[in-house]
């Protein structure tokens, strides 16, 4: 257990995720020929919301504040279990990505329950749909979790994103391949981005996530917005784990690579969102079920 | 008396055909009461002493059969008010004809029987075959509920001198069981025929199986 | 011998409990409390039985000569029957302590004896089937428990659907029936006795497959596995909702311990029997989370959910039985332990979510989720009781549901790892499960939501109240139990070590203890962490966001005048997307009005997902059956001497067959 490391883990985890949505944004702009935001303005965002006041509805209870507050929670504990830059995570066990799933899916679940809450027609619209899109990722995920598990031989994240991917890459690249892919996709569809949600507008019809949050406002506004983006750099870490082996470089050199990789990651989203269009809301389910199915040909791929 | 046992059987033979040829239902039940009495009679003469037991079962039988079961039968049939058997399904020509193949058959059947070696030869196993198909033959060709019932009554009185053959290995308590059986029986069966007659005006069979739905 | 002797007093405690109130005048309170108060005698004196049992087993078991044939009265607590014996006192205990005040005399007096009589029986007949050594004691227990359910299930006779919903239970409950029956005549050709110390002699015999074959289908049918599941969602639907937590939550799982009873006794099954479990598990799990998502009563929805967790339960069982094909030891204790796990987890939250169902239903009067609304302000304590079970059954931390499906996917994942083939079976059953619980996610999402939060949907929660001590301390109770499960799993993993011990039975080897091949300290660490996280999380932003005291405002409404809680997401709408993606399968109806003049009157939209499995398959299958049979309607034509024909040629044909012999 190195505590530095464990230290500069959850430095990165707290301090870097507004930074990469930043990154993000500035790609958009400059794709589109503007200037766009500052990069770090995620952060003074989230600073003036700290200090704005909360507008709660009427029509609301309990569970409205416990939305926010426990998605952040989980997102900050999910976060313990991913290795960042081939570093050993501060939690690592058999099965922790069974709970790294599972803590998100308590965040989700509490997310749209606050939705509604609010006992508007907006908020039940984003929550069926943010409900149905994540039962169709989930699968996709295990699916890149058991083709990992199969070649690592490990069932914990840190061995299975750790030294045994570079020795899969050259032997059965093609199921990795596979499982980027996957992976990219349940990014773009957990974290609300262009295929499939629009993070920039406030329409109603074109939103999941964005719809969800609508009648949030002040600091649980603010502990969404950081808890979405740590979501996203999660993500991000667990691809990054999956194309670049940096457990074989140098501690302190695989920290700094890591750190380039996620902006790149971010920069690589950025294009991504640049090129594409949303998609129809009705072909949304068919893309997850073909990322599904493409982590799915990785898994048969491994085996042969 | 092992002689007067052939006589006897013959009787009860002849009764068969009187039972099959006959349209009067009191001639019907006279008949098949006779034959009880006479197979009564049977199980006294079969064993050459007169033996406590089979003395016992032989006048249960005489009285049962010959006496209470006619006159349950007679009351019954006297409360419904009917006397005749109307034309059967088979006419009595052909019932007649049909006994006395089935009676050849049963004579030829029971020679080809793994009998024990004192039937052997003996008129009785033959006998109560053809009483038995005689009974079925009256149950399945007659129209009124009372002839159906005389029918089984011969087909039991069948039976019964098939287990005059079993006497040695039967307890007395089944064959007197089955003759307390028979006697209810027909006293249900009284009832039940005059319920008939009273629900349906008829006792004609044919109307009964709208009771099929 | 002491544990038997206690179970058997339990025993006959629990049968005779409501047979007092009989003799009560009908609105006369004094039976249904000597009933209630019998029924905690039983189950604490079958508790205790268990527990030493766990404890201390004792190693002969009582036995009397019986003078049924074939049958002997013999008796065994092991621990196997212990951890069954223990759901089954908890539950029916608290359901007892629920129906007091949800299904008073004075307010049922057709029907409260009645039900009070038959739930004793319905507990004595359980207790007694999960201890039978003999078959014939368990075919008997199995009996009473099911016709006395059938008679509970139908304790509102009065209405059609429950008469109907009830035959349909007793059709399928004595189909289960014949098939046991068929099962133990087979276990008698093959080794001559139905005691059932023979099952490891009938399942080494090469009849063995014929014996699995029917078990599943009979047991199959009692716990609720897809196809076989068509009688639940009516039975438990339209049951009394304590009743429907007694059976959700044990009497569906007496089919999983007659399973268990029997892949307990093969020490080197088939593949194919853990590959078959398997499979069955992950398409009744998949499936029956599908069908739940579609519905819109409150019952009849937590009733697809038993589907979907008996699901999960057969698979953790599969694994087991595939461990034990293929010699791994690690996957029979983690497979068999996430089963067990499971089975009482279900048994709680489930037990949990139909009490408070019923506390619905007891203040509101509808079933209907799209006829609720708002109810958390009314019912603050039901919702949040409601809530920790809805959060159990998704298998989220900090709750118990994680524990035993982490048991089940370590299992799961060890299977697809494996160089055998069968390593596909494992392989897909995991993404399963995980579409499992992430469509579990989003159906109690929606009937909380639905029903608890928001705004209320039409008057009848304007009568709404909080239900009263007598409700709320079993609902408070299975909470706390499941929070206790959750975060202190290492204290109830011994008791699954030994459970996974006595299923694999003294000869084997010495198996991994769960605390080597399951991370359950770091996990309860964890769950604790996340309950104060959370606890303190909330605790802060309530605080910042009460700093400057809200305005009082409403929902944005993005405009609208003047929107109505009408204008609310419905149950439908929510799950509107997830039916349409899996319609090939639920093949949902809707009634859509059609709007086609000018000034339409008023109009209505139904939309309702059938069960697929009765519908399009079993009614379309007997239909066909009776028109073939009406063939048969020319030899029922009622003549009476011709059927006297019928007898004589029989009986001459019987002549001339025997003549031939």
């Amino acid at each position: 257990m190195n505590y530095i490391n464990i230290a500069i883990h959850l430095a990165l985890a707290l301090a870097l995720p507004p930074l990469a949505l930043g990154v993000i944004n500035k790609t958009k702009a400059a794709v589109a020929g503007r200037l766009g935001p500052p990069l770090l303005q995620p952060y003074f965002d989230l600073a003036k919301l700290l200090r704005k006041s909360t507008v709660i509805s009427q029509t609301t209870s309990w569970v409205f504040l416990a939305g926010p507050a426990i998605g952040l929670v989980t997102v900050l504990l999910a976060s313990l279990f991913v290795p960042l830059g081939g570093h050993v995570a501060p939690l690592s066990f058999e099965g922790d990505f069974v709970l790294f799933a599972y803590m998100l899916g308590l965040g989700r679940f509490f997310t749209i329950l606050a939705a509604l809450d609010t006992g508007s027609a907006f908020e039940g619209m984003g929550a069926a749909r943010e409900a149905t899109f994540s039962a169709l990722a989930e699968p996709a995920l295990f699916f890149g979790f058991l083709v990992l598990a199969r070649a690592s031989g490990a069932y914990s994240l840190t061995a299975m994103l750790g030294p045994t991917v570079l020795a899969t890459w050259t032997a059965a690249g093609a199921a990795l391949g596979a499982v980027v892919v996957s992976w990219f996709i349940i990014l773009l569809a957990e974290n609300s981005r262009i295929p499939f949600d629009d993070p920039n507008t406030h329409l109603e019809l074109t939103m999941i996530h964005e719809v969800m949050v609508l009648d949030h406002s002040g600091p649980p506004f603010g502990m969404i917005l950081y808890g979405a983006s740590i979501k996203l750099f999660l993500f991000c870490a667990l691809i990054i784990g999956l194309i670049a082996p940096l457990g074989a470089l140098d501690p302190w050199l695989a920290w700094v690579a890591f750190v380039g990789l996620v902006l790149v990651v971010a920069v690589g989203i950025g294009l991504v969102e640049s090129m594409m269009a949303r998609l129809r809301m009705t072909q949304v389910p068919a893309l997850l079920i073909a990322s599904c199915l493409v982590a799915a040909f990785g898994a048969v791929l491994l085996v042969r | 008396m092992p002689e007067l046992v052939d006589p006897i059987l013959v009787a009860v033979l002849v009764l068969n055909f009187r039972l099959l040829g006959t349209s009067r239902l009191r001639t019907a039940i006279n008949a098949s009461a006779m034959q009880g009495a006479l197979i009564g009679l049977l199980a006294v003469v079969m064993h050459g002493a007169l033996e406590p037991r089979s003395t016992f079962i032989g006048i249960v039988a005489f009285i049962a059969k010959g006496l209470i079961i006619p006159i349950l039968l007679n009351k019954a049939m006297s409360e419904a008010a009917i006397r005749r058997e109307i034309e059967p399904y088979i006419s009595f020509v052909t019932s007649l004809v049909l006994g006395a193949v089935a009676t050849a058959a049963a004579v030829l059947f029971a020679d080809r029987l793994p009998l024990a070696p004192e039937h052997v030869g003996s008129l009785l196993v033959p006998t109560s075959l053809a009483t038995v198909l005689t009974g079925f033959l009256l149950m399945v060709t007659r129209r009124k509920a009372i002839t159906q019932v005389v029918g089984y009554l011969v087909l039991e009185n069948g039976i019964f001198i098939m287990g005059l053959c079993l006497h040695d290995a039967m307890p007395s308590l089944v064959e007197v069981g089955v003759l307390l059986d028979l006697v209810v029986a027909i006293f249900v069966i009284g009832i039940v025929i005059n319920h008939i007659n009273r629900d349906f005006g008829s006792l004609d069979i044919a109307r009964l199986d709208t009771l099929k739905e | 011998m002491m544990n038997e002797v206690i179970l058997i007093v339990a025993i006959v405690v629990a049968g005779v409990s409501g047979l007092p109130g009989l003799l009560t005048l009908r609105d006369d309170r004094s039976g249904e409390r000597l009933a209630t108060g019998l029924i905690t005698l039983a189950g604490v004196l079958a508790s205790v039985a268990a527990v030493s049992a766990l404890v201390a087993e004792s190693p002969d078991e009582l036995g009397r000569a019986w003078h049924v044939p074939g049958g002997r009265f013999g008796v065994h607590v092991d621990a196997l029957s212990a951890m069954f014996i223990l759901q089954i006192a908890v539950l029916s205990v608290l359901g007892a302590w629920f129906g007091l005040e949800y299904w008073p005399q004075r307010d049922h007096p057709q029907n409260g004896r009645k039900l009070r009589v038959f739930y004793g029986t319905v507990t004595a007949g359980m207790l007694l089937l999960v201890v039978a050594r003999n078959g014939v004691l368990f075919l008997a227990g199995w009996e009473t428990m099911a016709l006395s359910a059938f008679f509970l299930l139908s304790t509102e006779d009065d209405k059609p659907i429950v008469r109907s919903s009830g035959f349909f239970y007793l059709l399928a409950a004595h189909a289960g029936t014949l098939c046991l029956l068929a099962m133990f005549a087979v276990f008698e050709v093959a080794t001559g006795t139905l005691d059932l110390d023979a099952w490891p002699a009938a399942l080494a015999s090469p009849l063995r497959d014929a014996i699995f074959v029917l078990a599943l289908c009979g047991f199959g049918l009692k716990a609720g596995l897809m196809p076989l599941h068509v009688w639940l969602p009516g039975a438990h639907a339209n049951a009394p909702s304590h009743v429907s937590a007694l059976m959700s939550g044990v009497l569906i799982k007496m089919g999983i311990y007659g399973l268990v009873r029997l892949t307990a006794a093969c020490d080197a099954p088939p593949l194919w029997w853990g590959e078959t479990l398997i499979v069955a598990g992950a398409v009744s799990g998949v499936l029956g989370v599908a069908f739940a998502i579609g519905q819109h009563d409150l019952k009849r929805l937590l009733a697809y959910h038993s589907v979907e967790n008996i699901g999960i339960i057969v698979m953790g069982l599969g694994v087991a039985v595939l461990g034990r094909s293929l010699g791994r030891p690690e996957l029979v204790a983690l497979g068999f332990a996430g089963a067990m796990l499971h089975v009482w987890n279900h048994g709680l939250f489930k037990g949990l979510l139909f009490l408070s169902a019923g506390s619905v239903l007891h203040a509101t009067g509808t079933r209907e989720i799209d006829r609720l609304g708002g109810l958390l302000r009314r019912m603050p304590l039901t919702g949040l009781a409601f809530l920790v079970g809805a959060v159990a059954i998704c298998g989220l931390p900090p709750l118990n549901g994680l524990i035993s499906e982490l048991f089940v996917y370590l299992g799961l994942f060890r299977t697809a790892t494996l160089n055998d083939p069968t390593w596909l079976a494992g392989g897909l059953a995991a993404p399963a499960l995980a579409l499992i619980g992430a469509l579990a996610v989003a159906c109690f999402v929606k009937v909380f939501g639905v029903v608890f939060l928001g705004q209320p949907r039409t008057p009848d929660v304007s009568l709404a109240h909080e239900a009263g001590p007598l409700m709320l301390v079993p609902m408070a109770l299975l909470a706390a139990t499941c929070v206790f499960i959750g975060v202190g799993a290492p204290l109830v993993a011994p008791v699954l070590d030994a459970a996974v011990a006595a299923w694999v039975g003294t000869a084997a080897a010495p198996l991994p203890t769960l605390g080597e091949l399951a991370p359950l300290l770091p996990v309860s660490a964890i769950s604790a962490v996340l309950l104060v996280a959370i606890l303190l999380a909330g605790a802060w932003i309530v605080r910042a966001s009460r700093a400057t005291p809200p305005p009082e405002l409403g929902t944005w409404d993005c405009g609208y005048a003047s929107p109505s809680p009408r204008m609310q997401y419905t149950a439908s709408s929510f799950a509107d997307l997830i039916v349409d993606l899996t319609g090939w399968v639920l093949r949902p109806l809707s009634h859509v009005p059609r709007l086609d003049r000018v000034f339409p009157s008023d109009a209505s939209f139904h939309s309702h997902v059938p069960d697929i499995v009765l519908d399009k398959m079993l009614i379309p299958a007997f239909s066909i059956i009776r028109r073939i049979m009406t063939w048969l309607h020319l030899i029922q034509h009622g003549k009476l001497h011709i059927y006297l024909l019928y007898i004589l040629g029989i009986v001459i044909a019987l002549l001339f067959w025997w003549r031939s012999m």
